[in-house]
């Protein structure tokens, strides 16, 4: 097993060729591996980098069939054109009757095979339904250290895009034309206001053009007219792709990234907890909310697995 | 046996026809390594009475790239032959007479290319474009659905059919343009409910498309040219009630859907290869059986009688077939035309009680799903549904053979054998192409392009991408220019590659709902427990290298996978070695499992095994699956491969259990029981 402060200091010196193996090590839920990966996330951890890793880390989701893929596909290549290197951590739901799955979307994600600057990982989210694969949050910070850009996929709509909010600096998400559930969603507040919309299929003209007038129009009533609304067709010739990049860079450059990565690590921590001690152990410390709060006060130097911890110990003592 | 009706009382008129029927048109699918061999091979099969031509061709021209492509690697000449250029097309065709062949030629992506090299070709024997007779299969739906060898995204797919019907009504009004294959959708699993009812609307489709391309009193005479290419299984009178239930539909939706009047135009005409998938590996000769009883469900009944027949060859499920072995099922049509008393007869189904009842059952079967495909906003839209529903049919099939509900002689019942002196020679029993085919197929097209007049083609290429760049365009007049001046089956393809963008198929996989039958849960345990010792659950690349686009093995065993408990990366057909290398190292599989039809995996095998090592993973144990002869198992085996896998080998979980193994023994874990 590959040690996690080597894994750290591969990432640090940016050094791509490590993913696979961080990804492997993440992965691992042997006792073994959890320690060395917390000693990778420690090593890459704001208080041992003396900064925030420099990546740009994106969360896209949306219902399947919307054409993610394809416009993940036009995303990687024009970040490429820019000179960025990209990750993609790509959550895929798994049979719940063998725990087995299919990770088929990767290969709908085009890219060049020989191009070293370009990581595409898919990882099956295990026994729960719909959010993010355990690992998926491990994995994001770690390779957020060598990589520009991370981008988490996954696919559904209510659950997995709040759960891609804990993790990404910047969260899209995709609708197709003529499909209401987003709207509707949208609407009853059933999900949250995403920092980015992209209509797809753009080519079908006057009905994307319909939708994106109804989803404008339902973030005017919610009070949230600033959020960028986009069409982008992937088939084709590509369309609105550039725009989209450049909107995601601006929304990256107005927020206040160590607040929201703050929180990104606050939440890892509290969702490694809920895995090890359950719903039971959440009770212990008053409930998810109380445990939130509990989480804002501690010191912002904590990296995940000391966060973890101070948890675990907390519930313990049941104060 | 009381109730059991006396035989009606004979009729006093005659029951046999005044005139015995003329034959259908007798084909062999044929064709490999290169033009010139492929030619010899016509020749002799029309010397031995065969009397239309069916032209098979190699993936590379399936799928648009000429043999000095990396794509084209290990497949140039295999499956069929290949056709780079106008040159190549004379060579085919040489001393057959153009204006009295019927050629078929099984062509879908590129279909517009290849029938531009034939009318060409043809002009140039002085035969114009209007004396032609012959058929491209162009459907590229059902490549979508199974067979993979499509080229472009579905939309531009549509106008390449509509451009090809609209001009050949019009200038080669002889042709069928599109043959809408039923025939593979049964090979991918269809039920015969849905072999009807998906061609049916597959039909529809390309109807409704070529509709917005032609003038409104046209349609008629473009519905008279459409025809069908359909399979039929070795259950032979339930597949006979199939084709009758197609006949019925088709009238009713020519009459009611594009208002055409004349009867003629509406007869369901259709050509017919009969079932590849029920011939077995094991015990080949049994096959020979199939292939006649199969013959049978498509020539018993006068009114939905085939009108061109091509026959398998008893050993297609070991490799490619020798001429020998075309030869004897060329005479199986024979000794069935000439010798039986089958065609002095009329439809001796007519009045049977049966037969009705079977057709009525197929009808309301089909209409439903028709109904289904409809409601999702048709063929174009309901790709990923229908490809879902085909992966579930097939699986149920394999579960049904696994059970040994469904019989398969030689297979799973009756297995004990004497060895055979069919396949005893050096070569198991099949064809084998040179070697040497692919590098004078390369030198080949290197030399066409550098002979010719480079000028003329780049102005060909241009207005062939402005055709194609104009929606209001045929691009059949681009396409033949271009013939003309000289360019390549790889140029023509990647010109409108450039215009219409590539495309990747739904795989049907995701869909598959996980209810094997028969007991996984041991195996299920085995996962578990070797996961667990792992640290993360064992994963699995599924990965089907080079060109052939059969992918029903690869998404069975993908499916399984799964259903054991497995994290599986599927990734679709059509990979180069180093996409499946790079694949592999970046999800950090356990084991790699490649699935090859094609017969050319002594050349992809060892490239993906060297590209594993350079992408630092070559220490990740290697499987393949497909049809490979015992010498060339040997052979990939001192390769790297750690296990090879045939047809016979139809227990998907013994293959399980035996991967699950394999990587305990790799990862040194305990796969079984703990101690």
């Amino acid at each position: 097993m590959p040690e996690g402060t080597d894994l750290a200091e591969r990432l640090r010196s940016g050094d791509l060729s490590a993913a696979p193996a961080v990804l492997n090590l993440v992965e691992n839920q042997s006792p073994a591996a959890r320690s060395e990966t917390e000693e990778l996330l420690a090593a890459v951890s704001p208080s041992a980098l003396g900064r925030e890793p420099a990546a740009h880390v994106v969360g896209v989701t949306g219902p399947p069939g919307v054409g993610k893929s394809s416009l993940l596909s036009r995303l990687v290549s024009q970040w490429r054109a820019r000179g960025r290197s990209v990750a993609v951590l790509a959550v895929d739901p798994s049979s719940r009757r063998s725990g087995g799955s299919l990770l088929g979307d990767r290969a709908r994600i085009e890219v060049d095979p020989a191009d070293r600057d370009v990581y595409i990982r898919s990882t099956a989210v295990g026994e729960r339904l719909g959010g993010l694969a355990p690992a998926t949050r491990a994995a994001a910070s770690a390779l957020a250290a060598a990589f520009d850009v991370v981008v988490i996929e996954t696919v559904g709509v209510g659950q997995s895009e709040t759960e891609v909010a804990d993790v990404a600096d910047t969260v899209v998400v995709v609708v197709q034309p003529g499909s209401g559930d987003v709207l509707q969603f949208l609407k009853s507040g059933i999900m949250e206001i995403p920092d980015v919309l992209v209509v797809t299929k753009a080519d079908l003209g006057r009905v994307a053009m319909r939708a994106l007038a109804d989803l404008r129009s339902a973030l005017r009533s919610l009070g949230a007219r600033e959020i960028p609304v986009l069409a982008v067709s992937s088939v084709g010739p590509p369309t609105g792709i550039s725009e989209l990049v450049d909107t995601l860079d601006a929304h990256r450059a107005a927020i206040d990234l160590p607040a929201r990565r703050l929180r990104a690590r606050r939440l890892h921590a509290l969702a490694d907890f809920t895995a090890e001690h359950g719903e039971r152990g959440l009770r212990g410390l008053g409930g998810r909310r109380a445990a939130e709060r509990w989480l804002e006060e501690q010191p912002p130097g904590l990296d995940v697995a000391a966060l973890a911890r101070a948890l675990a110990a907390r519930a313990a003592t049941g104060s | 046996m009381a109730d059991t009706p006396a035989p009606s009382r004979p009729e006093t008129s005659s029951p046999r026809l005044p005139e015995r029927d003329a034959p259908w048109m007798m084909r062999t699918y044929a064709g490999h390594s290169d033009a010139r061999r492929s030619n010899e091979l016509y020749r002799g099969n029309l010397a031995k009475g065969q009397t239309g031509l069916s032209v098979a061709f190699d993936l590379p021209t399936q799928t648009g790239y000429d043999p000095d492509h990396e794509l084209a690697r290990g497949e140039v000449g295999k499956v069929g032959v290949s056709i780079a250029d106008l040159d190549d097309m004379r060579a085919l065709l040489d001393g057959i007479p153009l204006d009295q062949m019927n050629t078929s030629m099984t062509i879908n992506a590129t279909a517009a290319w290849l029938l531009a090299l034939y009318i060409v070709a043809a002009e140039e024997q002085g035969v114009a474009q209007d004396a032609l007779q012959g058929t491209t299969q162009n459907d590229i739906l059902k490549e979508y659905l199974s067979r993979g060898t499509y080229a472009f995204p579905p939309g531009p797919s549509m106008r390449l059919i509509a451009d090809t019907i609209a001009y050949t009504v019009e200038h080669v009004p002889k042709w069928n343009p599109i043959n809408i294959c039923s025939y593979h959708l049964q090979e991918a699993g269809a039920t015969p409910v849905q072999e009807i009812a998906y061609a049916m609307c597959n039909a529809i489709a390309v109807l409704d498309a070529v509709s917005r391309r032609v003038d409104r009193d046209l349609m008629g005479a473009v519905f008279g040219r459409i025809s069908f290419f359909v399979n039929a299984g070795v259950r032979f009178v339930e597949e006979h009630a199939k084709l009758r239930a197609m006949s019925v539909l088709w009238d009713e939706l020519g009459l009611e859907r594009y208002g055409v009047e004349d009867e003629r135009g509406r007869r369901f005409r259709y050509g017919v290869q009969v079932n590849s998938l029920g011939l077995t590996e094991a015990q080949p000769e049994n096959n020979a059986y199939r292939i006649a009883l199969e013959a049978l469900a498509v020539t018993l009944g006068r009114s939905a009688r085939a009108r061109a027949i091509q026959l398998p060859a008893w050993n297609e499920a070991l490799g490619l077939p020798r001429p020998w072995d075309q030869q004897w099922s060329l005479r199986l049509q024979q000794v069935l035309a000439y010798e039986t008393d089958l065609l002095e007869y009329p439809d001796i189904f007519e009045g049977s009680k049966v037969m009705d009842g079977l057709v009525a059952e197929l009808l309301e079967g089909a209409r439903e799903e028709m109904q289904r495909v409809q409601e999702l906003g048709g063929a174009v839209e309901a790709v990923a549904y229908m490809k879902a529903a085909l992966v579930e049919s097939h699986r149920e099939r394999i579960n049904k053979i696994e059970s040994g509900e469904l019989v398969v002689v030689g297979v799973n019942r009756y297995t004990e054998t004497a060895p055979s002196p069919l396949t005893a020679d050096a070569e198991g029993g099949i064809l084998v192409v040179d070697p040497e085919v692919e590098a004078e197929r390369r030198a080949a097209v290197a030399h066409w392009r550098s002979t010719r007049d480079q000028a003329t083609v780049d102005d060909a290429l241009a207005n062939l991408a402005r055709a194609a760049h104009d929606d209001s365009e045929n691009i059949m007049t681009a396409t033949i220019a271009a013939a003309r001046a000289g360019a390549t089956t790889g140029e023509w393809s990647q010109t409108l590659r450039s215009e219409f963008g590539g495309y990747r198929a739904p795989t049907g996989v995701g869909e598959a709902t996980s209810v094997p039958s028969g007991d996984l849960t041991e195996l299920r345990d085995e996962v578990e427990r070797v996961s667990e010792s792992l640290g993360r659950r064992l994963k699995i690349l599924v990965g089907k290298p080079g060109l052939d686009g059969h992918s029903n093995g690869a998404e069975q065993i993908a499916v399984r996978a799964r259903d054991v408990g497995m994290d599986v990366v599927y990734q679709g057909i059509r990979l180069t070695p180093s996409e499946i290398a790079t694949s592999a190292a970046q999800e950090g599989v356990h084991v790699v499992g490649l699935s090859i039809l094609s017969g050319s995996h002594a050349q992809l095998i060892p490239s993906v095994i060297e590209a594993l090592g350079e992408a630092g993973v070559g220490d990740v144990p290697v499987i393949v699956g497909g049809i490979i002869p015992d010498g060339d198992a040997a052979q990939l085996r001192e390769a790297g491969v750690a296990a090879v896998y045939t047809p016979k080998d139809f227990d998907l979980n013994r293959i399980m259990h035996e991967i699950v193994e394999l990587v305990a023994e790799r990862q040194r874990v305990q796969a079984g029981v703990r101690a």
